[in-house]
């Protein structure tokens, strides 16, 4: 009964229906079916046509041969503790190489309560922070941090170059832009690969040009009104540049900050611990309010002499990684003993501001000795710890200033004096970086050792070039 | 004392520290005592029960004059009847364990075995085998249905909670007229969802992490948004922590010696290896992981994260294809994002999809390049995967990449230590060649109870890496303790300080996992993974169980670990334990009585596979 009724009903449908819609219904029901049969049949090889194409798949080798002259297979090998000596290939040397612009490498108090807590907590934390990781001195370093900073929350990364590499891909996203110092170090770039951001590159501290290429997107903007309310605007700088020694010039980045409504990331790896009074970084030496600045990150392997990294900024912004900060989810936390040394070192710094005072003064007698090379030019910020040497006449190629550096340091080591040329994967980094040979300024430098250093680089440059 | 009252509220701690630092379950008491939630360290048991008792009333008082505290720490229960601590009181439940809970194994494991066989081994095919030593099982479809339902409406509550409430931590200052930051669903999920159950996660310890750690307890006002310290301490058994073998530790040759070392040579460089961080003893530690894997050379990182996402893009270009299991590590899959290459995704574990990849691959070409042929396919795979539990199917796979001319890159990070007869990772577990494996990965953090990670293979690869890759250039060089902490440890689980520690710690975590598993199994619990894998996945599939099982198990004085979406499929909330050789029978026979009680309460026991009425033999 029911299928007689339903025979009824479809019929009756098809007598309704116009021809010219029966047709048109027709056609479109074979396109769908010649579209699907289409595309399983699709490029379909046969199996022999297949195995004859695997056995004649040749692929290149896994990795190219490696030049076994290479500098990077032939590094230096330090034989003694670091400090403001350090012996390397057999030569005791005054230490112009390692980031230990406090000194703190030598501080027992710091050594002698990280040893307290390796005996509390073991060595290592056997575990990402969410699962079990998280120990109370984690804690007490963040907390410590973000007072020391006076800002909401921190948060502390264990491996300094994945800090800053993770905090940029967890705001910025496809779609969103990025601008950038040109100057930038390996790890932000690396970061912003990761963001698959659209990544606009100005250059080095010229806040003209940076001003010019938001003009420029504030006008495509306007043709886009709707694509523009999506887009989140970032703008990335360094504290002190490590590449150059160049401090960013950070109340000018700021205004354009409140101007194009963008969100200022700064890196003060170097920065953080060297630069103002109390060594609270560049936000201090310029006087900047730091909730100018949307998030900071910094690591911990330069002047707190530790390992590891963190980022500070509001609760709103900071709080965001615990759940979107690659490195921080997915790794295993700061070894304790090395927390301790980071909240040890925080108390050096509370307790004696005076070591600032200390270094920038270093820095600056550094910069005004080494002013005065015959055969090699310096470049850095004269209150920088960082600083750069490079060769006053440019030669034609890199390879061959390179080497001519790497000749320089190796007399300079035999000589006493360690200075090593910044070390960079040539072919990786997004711009060509001039080599140099980076000085790194302690505040443990006496007078004389900063005229003997001068002396011997002196002696051995205008021997070597 | 002594018996259940109906607030949940209980007692007495039945798991006591012994004087001489090893710890056992004392035997299961008999009258149904319930460990308390809140108990500082012990120091006399008599004592003990004295400040529980107080520290219970204050606890209820508190509770009475918070009215908003959120229930960080209280048993949840869904059955009525209240607790029953069912196989331990009748004793009939498991009969040997009676007996032999005063047969004490001692760490070092005098009391191991060989190496049991499976019965399985050398009979079946590859595949069987696999599947037969795997523990797989469907979810209930009711289960299945109620999990949606269950998530939907955690859903609808959280948007009903969003249009009602914006706390303060959810605004931002400052930024009047910029774009959001956030995506709304992300923002949502995490303050409206997770939220609910953020309590089970990022939970600190004030301990070693190492069988037993201290957890120091901590409150919430406000449903979540904050938490509070109670300055109380919580002592539980260590379930979550990858202690595998036991290397955590704050006394004993590891950290004596990585204390000495940290006098000798300082806490840091400051400096990459590249420039001035480089020293003896990360040329000898490289070398020791050659030689311990078998390989020609080795390289170390400072951090096992950033060894997959720093190396993968100096290995990887555009032109390159990587066949990629579904489950791998979020560090393999930001260091292929990282290098360009095409990434083709092949289901977890199973070789005929891994096949059909590659021969699509290889017959297809790069489609982005008209067709051309790929450079390279690397197959990228992880020995034991960490949220399934499995192990990955060696072999085949090698054979597999043989046959295609593929590369194999292997991420050990929970298998190395922790897998083969002596502890050198899946590829001695099978037997297979350790040359037969092109890149060999692993981190430091797990078995050897510090940090770091390792790349090995041949000195052509290791060659390349260290004129490439990012993390030797860069990243500052490996703290001189957190070394020493890899070298002892590794040395002691090669046997290179002439005893057979190692040895036995590796003995010691496969009989424990191998009893863990079969007795969970006999539980009628769902688990995931391979029968001689430590890492142990119970599925309690929906969201808010996750939460209820480690609210309670902490109340019972074990600490584990959940996964719930989005780091699992939304169908696949689990609670993960972490086996380590450091636990011993008794410790391991107390948290198994717990979890049956537990998931007998809370309705976990889904399988519906047959259970093995035999006693499982330790």
């Amino acid at each position: 009964m029911l299928g007689i009724q339903l025979f009824n009903e479809i019929g009756s449908i098809f007598r309704n229906t116009p021809t010219y819609a029966l047709v048109l219904e027709a056609l479109l029901l074979i396109t769908v079916l010649g579209l699907l049969l289409h595309k399983r049949g699709g490029r379909g090889l046969s199996k022999e046509q297949q195995d004859y194409l695997i056995e004649r798949y040749e692929p290149e080798p896994l990795v190219a041969d490696t030049d076994p002259d290479h500098p990077l297979l032939h590094t230096r090998l330090v034989q003694s503790k670091v400090g403001k000596r350090i012996v390397v290939d057999g030569h005791d040397c005054l230490n112009l190489g390692s980031h230990n612009y406090l000194g703190l490498l030598e501080d027992n108090e710091i050594l002698e309560e990280a040893c307290k807590c390796l005996r509390k907590y073991g060595v290592g934390s056997c575990g990402p922070r969410g699962f079990y990781g998280t120990m109370d001195v984690h804690l007490d370093l963040e907390d410590r941090l973000a007072k020391f900073m006076n800002l909401e929350e921190a948060i502390v990364y264990s491996y300094g170059f994945s800090t800053v590499a993770s905090a940029i891909p967890a705001y910025a996203k496809r779609g969103d832009i990025i601008f950038v110092d040109e100057g930038v170090n390996f790890a932000i770039q690396k970061g912003l690969d990761a963001s698959r951001s659209t990544i606009v590159y100005f250059k080095h501290n010229d806040v003209k040009d940076l001003e010019q290429l938001l003009v420029q997107q504030d006008k495509r903007d306007q043709m886009n009104p709707k694509k523009a309310q999506k887009t989140r605007r970032f703008l990335v700088a360094e504290g002190i540049y490590i590449n150059t020694g160049e401090l960013c010039p950070l109340p000018e980045l700021v205004e354009l900050r409140k101007k194009y409504k963008l969100r200022l990331f700064l890196d003060e790896s170097v920065s953080f611990g060297t630069l103002g009074n109390t060594g609270r970084g560049i936000t201090e030496h310029f006087n900047v309010d730091r909730d100018e600045i949307d998030l900071i990150s910094a690591g911990m392997e330069g002047a707190m002499a530790t390992i590891g990294g963190f980022c500070v900024g509001s609760h709103f912004i900071a709080e965001h990684q615990r759940l979107s900060g690659l490195g921080y989810i997915f790794s295993a936390s700061l070894p304790p003993m090395l927390t301790q040394a980071a909240i040890s070192a925080l108390d050096r710094f509370e307790r004696e501001p005076q070591i600032f005072g200390q270094l920038h003064q270093k820095s600056q007698k550094v910069h005004t000795q080494f002013n005065r090379f015959s055969k090699l030019k310096l470049g850095g910020d004269e209150l920088s710890p960082v600083k750069h040497l490079y060769l006053a006449e440019e030669r034609d190629s890199f390879e061959t200033e390179s080497k001519l550096l790497s000749q320089v340091a190796d007399k300079c080591i035999e000589r006493g004096v360690a200075v090593v040329e910044a070390a960079y994967l040539r072919n990786r980094e997004r711009k060509p970086i001039r080599p140099s040979l980076r000085i790194a300024v302690s505040r443990l430098l006496e007078d004389s050792d900063i005229s003997k250093a001068f002396d011997v680089i002196e002696a051995v440059s205008s021997a070597e070039l | 004392m002594g018996n259940v009252d109906d607030d949940g509220a209980t007692f007495q701690q039945n798991y006591v520290k012994c004087s001489n630092g090893t710890a056992k379950a004392s035997t299961p008491i008999s009258n149904g005592h319930i460990p308390n939630h809140s108990v500082e360290q012990w120091r006399d048991e008599q004592q003990e029960e004295q400040h529980n008792d107080q520290e219970q009333e204050l606890q209820l008082l508190l509770n009475k004059q918070l009215k908003f505290s959120a229930p960080a720490y209280t048993e949840i229960r869904t059955r009525t009847g209240g607790l029953k601590l069912k196989g331990v009181n009748e004793g009939s439940y498991h009969p040997e364990k009676q007996a032999e809970a005063n047969g004490y194994v001692s760490q070092t494991g005098s009391k191991c075995d060989k190496f049991k066989p499976s019965r399985a081994d050398g009979v079946l095919s590859a595949e069987q085998e696999h599947y037969q030593k795997t523990s797989f099982e469907d979810v209930p479809l009711h289960t299945a249905c109620l999990t949606y339902l269950g998530f939907y409406l955690l859903m609808i509550l959280g948007y009903i909670n969003q249009l009602l409430f914006v706390p303060k931590v959810a605004t931002e200052k400052g930024r009047e007229g910029y774009v959001t930051l956030y995506d709304a669903f992300e923002s949502f999920y995490s303050r409206y969802v997770y939220r609910r159950v953020r309590d089970c996660w990022n939970r600190p310890i004030c301990s070693v992490p190492g069988d037993e750690l201290v957890l120091k307890d901590r409150v919430t006002d406000d449903y979540g948004w904050s938490f509070r310290f109670t300055g109380t301490e919580t002592r539980c058994l260590n379930l979550g922590s990858y202690n595998y073998l036991g290397f955590a530790a704050a006394t004993g040759t590891c950290a004596d010696e990585s204390e000495q070392r940290a006098r000798q040579k300082g806490l840091a460089y400051c400096s990459p290896r590249s420039e001035l961080g480089n020293t003896q003893l990360h040329i000898d530690l490289e070398r020791l992981t050659a030689r311990y894997l078998g390989v020609e050379d080795a390289i170390v990182f400072g951090m096992g994260f950033a060894t997959n996402a720093l190396n993968l893009p100096s290995l990887l270009g555009p032109n390159c294809l990587v066949v990629s299991d579904e489950k791998n590590h979020a560090s393999i899959i930001l260091g292929l994002r990282l290098s360009g290459a095409t990434t083709r995704v092949f289901k977890h574990n199973n070789m005929r999809d891994l096949e059909r990849v590659l021969r699509n691959g290889i017959c297809y070409g790069n489609p982005k390049n008209g067709g051309k042929p790929w450079n390279k396919i690397m197959i990228l795979v992880e020995g034991i995967f960490s949220m399934e539990g499995s192990i990955v199917r060696l072999p085949e796979i090698i054979a597999l990449k043989k046959k295609y001319k593929a590369y194999l890159y292997l991420d050990e990070a929970h298998s190395i230590g922790s897998m083969g007869p002596t502890g050198r990772g899946v590829v001695e577990y099978f037997g297979a060649d350790p040359n037969d494996v092109d890149i060999l990965m692993g981190t430091f953090t797990k078995s050897f109870g510090s940090a770091g990670g390792y790349i090995a293979g041949s000195k052509k690869l290791i060659d390349f890496l260290r004129t490439n890759s990012h993390a030797h250039c860069y990243a500052s060089s490996i703290s001189p303790p957190i070394v020493q902490q890899i070298y002892t440890s590794m040395s002691i689980i090669m046997g290179e300080d002439n005893t057979d520690t190692g040895r036995n710690k590796v003995q010691q975590l496969a009989r424990n996992t191998r009893y863990f598993r079969r007795r969970l199994a006999q539980m009628g619990v769902i688990t995931y993974g391979h029968e001689d894998s430590p890492v142990v996945p119970m599925l309690v599939y929906l969201f808010s169980k996750i939460g209820a099982v480690i609210r309670t198990l902490t109340t019972r004085h074990i600490a584990v670990v959940g996964a719930g979406f989005p780091a699992t499929p939304i169908m696949e909330g689990r609670i993960r334990f972490c086996l380590s050789a450091a636990h011993t029978k008794e410790q391991l026979d107390y948290a198994l009585d717990v979890i049956d009680d537990v998931s007998e309460n809370l309705g976990l026991k889904y399988s519906r596979k047959s259970r093995d009425p035999q006693p499982i033999e330790y």
